[in-house]
């Protein structure tokens, strides 16, 4: 099993932002999301950080994200804070 | 059947009857029979005071099945439909159908009289707060009907609309019915959709909170309209009512938006000595009217007059002498309260001088640019104002599809991506305002120009704009924000896109079951 150390979050609710919070899990990658636009892209932002927190070897975490309208890169960055800042193992590339 | 732009509308609308196909933009001509209500006789020595809305019930012999109407100037802070409706409901009146020209989320309680049987029809420009979702998600058995300003009024001279109470928020009122929206607690500036209301329903109430000695100077409408004033404690809630100054964006993408629109106005070759201009009071439309008052004063060009829904923005134009005349529908701010009561220049229209489409020639027919707003544009330059691309109801027509179609130039400012969505798609899932009326996209990634205005696509690449085709704006904020799941709505209709001319555009559907 392979989690991060604490809880931490990174982001904001400004429009075009997402709020990721991250904290120490024991049953898989468990991702609570709430986004104004989940009709429209609620799996591509789900498929966003199950692929990046799997490509660093996470297997068990609770997440969760409150979407604004969030680019794939934005999402992409504040995922990397919240888990650095939780201690997660660093990838070197960001993910 | 298939409308003129390619929406498939039912010939038939339960709730609504036998449904007349959009054309084209100028297509439909009006049936010439118009309508009119009775004539009346008052005797000297009657009078119109009443102190109770329940005796004015029991006066007009307010029943059951009647048509009452409306008009938003008091916008959120609105307190006489709410006020109106519960006495209704108190006296047991059921089936009423409502003609409020805006609906807001102050407007809520409406929710509740037609759960209960109350009100049973809705018309309106559009609905914003808990109404919109509730109606997106089939409150009423019966569509709503959604107008233009410039379509209501012409509805109602052909008695398409026919009211029997129009119930008019008065910021002040005298005792033989004279109005004006100038001053009071209430105070609200022009009273321009309410007019064609006063003259052509059946009976007219003045409602106030502010009754003052007779008479009334300046009223905007005058006592041989009105039959009945009532008093209430407040007729709505001043911080709802009018903002405070309006100010422009401060968001950079939004003043570059801004700054190229109004380049977009220079390089038409329209800004010069007799310009004419209409802008909503969105941030982006307001700063490019900013941009617009600076281009103007550097090459002192003295325009003829601004249109529209009023900011003290555009005061302050009038007043700096950029126009001849501010045409004021509706006032936005404080200032545009104050400024309509002392500028002799600045004066209160009717939505049948602004916008009607059906008279001997509305002042929308007289502007060169209009900027708006779009909550998605397509590829064929279609645009919706009404919903969101969720299909649901959230905004308003307004005067969007009828200055578009009287301005000489119309130009759409948004930005290309909102909260991942792109504005640009192919196909609006409403459509609002057909594509044949709008000439100009501008984005944060550049301009679109309608391929039926190849005059204006030559110049704007002349002046160095960075012109681009739609399609190649769809694919960039594609690129971007990603493909997003299809949605269209399949359940029943919920509502009616009525254009203009009184034809049917599009019509809006509940999420399907």
């Amino acid at each position: 099993m392979v989690s991060v150390l604490k809880a931490a979050q990174a982001g904001t609710l400004e429009s075009n932002d997402i709020m990721i919070i991250v904290e120490p899990g024991a049953n898989g990658i468990a991702l609570d999301l709430e986004s104004i636009v989940k009709k429209q892209f609620g799996a591509a932002i789900s498929r966003t950080i199950v692929e990046a927190v799997m490509g660093r070897g996470i297997t068990d975490i609770n997440i969760k994200a409150i979407d604004k309208g969030a680019l794939d890169y934005t999402i992409q960055a504040r995922l990397a804070t919240a888990l650095s800042r939780a201690g997660a193992a660093p990838t070197g590339k960001v993910c | 059947m298939i409308n003129a732009i390619g929406r498939d509308i039912p010939e038939y609308i339960d709730g609504f009857g036998p449904v007349r196909p959009f054309r084209g933009a100028f297509a439909a001509v009006p049936d010439p029979a118009a309508y009119a209500p009775p004539l009346k006789a008052t005797k000297p020595g009657h009078r119109k005071l009443v102190s109770t809305l329940e005796d004015l019930f029991k006066h007009l012999r307010i029943e059951s099945g009647m048509t009452l109407s409306f008009h938003h100037h008091l916008r959120n802070g609105d307190a006489v439909p709410n006020l109106v409706l519960d006495t209704a409901a108190k006296l047991g009146l059921r089936d009423l159908s409502i003609s409020l020209t805006g609906v807001f989320a102050v407007h809520a309680p409406l929710i509740e009289h037609i759960k209960n049987g109350v009100v049973t029809s809705l018309r309106s420009s559009g609905l914003y707060g808990p109404l919109a979702a509730a109606v997106s998600g089939g409150l009423l058995a019966k569509p709503v009907l959604l107008h233009s300003h410039g379509g209501r009024p012409r509805a109602l001279k052909s008695g398409e609309l026919k009211v029997d109470i129009a119930f008019i928020a008065a910021p002040a009122a005298d005792s033989s019915g004279n109005i004006s929206g100038l001053v009071g607690p209430a105070a609200c500036g022009s009273l321009g959709y309410a007019f064609s209301d006063a003259d052509r329903a059946k009976a007219v109430v003045a409602v106030t909170d502010n009754l003052v000695d007779y008479p009334l100077i300046p009223a905007s409408i005058t006592q041989n309209k009105v039959d009945y004033v009532v008093r209430v404690d407040s007729i709505g809630d001043p911080k709802g009512i009018v903002s405070g100054t309006t100010r422009i964006t401060k968001d950079p993408v939004g003043l570059n938006i801004a700054e190229t629109a109004a380049r977009v106005i220079e390089a038409s070759g329209l800004l010069k000595d007799g310009f004419s201009f209409q802008t909503g009071a969105g941030g982006a439309s307001l700063a490019t009217a900013h941009y617009v008052s600076r281009m103007m004063e550097k090459n002192k060009i003295a325009g003829s007059f601004a249109l529209g829904g009023v900011t003290g923005y555009l005061v302050d134009m009038l007043e700096k002498g950029l126009f001849k005349a501010l045409y004021d529908v509706q006032s936005f701010d404080l200032e545009s309260v104050q400024s309509l009561g002392r500028n002799q220049n600045h004066i209160e229209v009717s939505a049948d001088l602004y916008a009607n489409p059906f008279n001997a020639g509305s002042l929308v027919n007289n502007l060169d640019v209009v900027i708006l707003g779009a909550t998605e544009i397509d590829t064929d330059f279609n645009v919706n104002v009404i919903t969101g691309s969720d299909g649901v109801i959230m905004g308003a027509s307004g005067g969007h599809p009828d200055t578009a179609a009287g301005a000489k130039m119309t130009v759409i400012v948004t930005n290309l991506l909102r909260s991942r969505q792109s504005i640009v798609v192919d196909r609006v899932i409403t459509a609002t305002t057909p594509g044949e009326t709008v000439d100009v996209l501008v984005t944060e990634y550049g301009l679109a120009v309608n391929p039926a205005r190849p005059d204006l696509k030559e110049r704007f690449a002349d002046a160095g704009l960075n012109v681009r085709d739609i399609h190649e704006l769809k694919r960039l904020a594609r690129n971007m924000a990603g493909r997003p799941a299809k949605i269209e709505p399949g359940g029943r209709i919920v509502a009616l896109v009525e254009y203009r001319d009184g034809t049917i555009i599009d019509v809006v559907r509940a999420e399907s079951r």
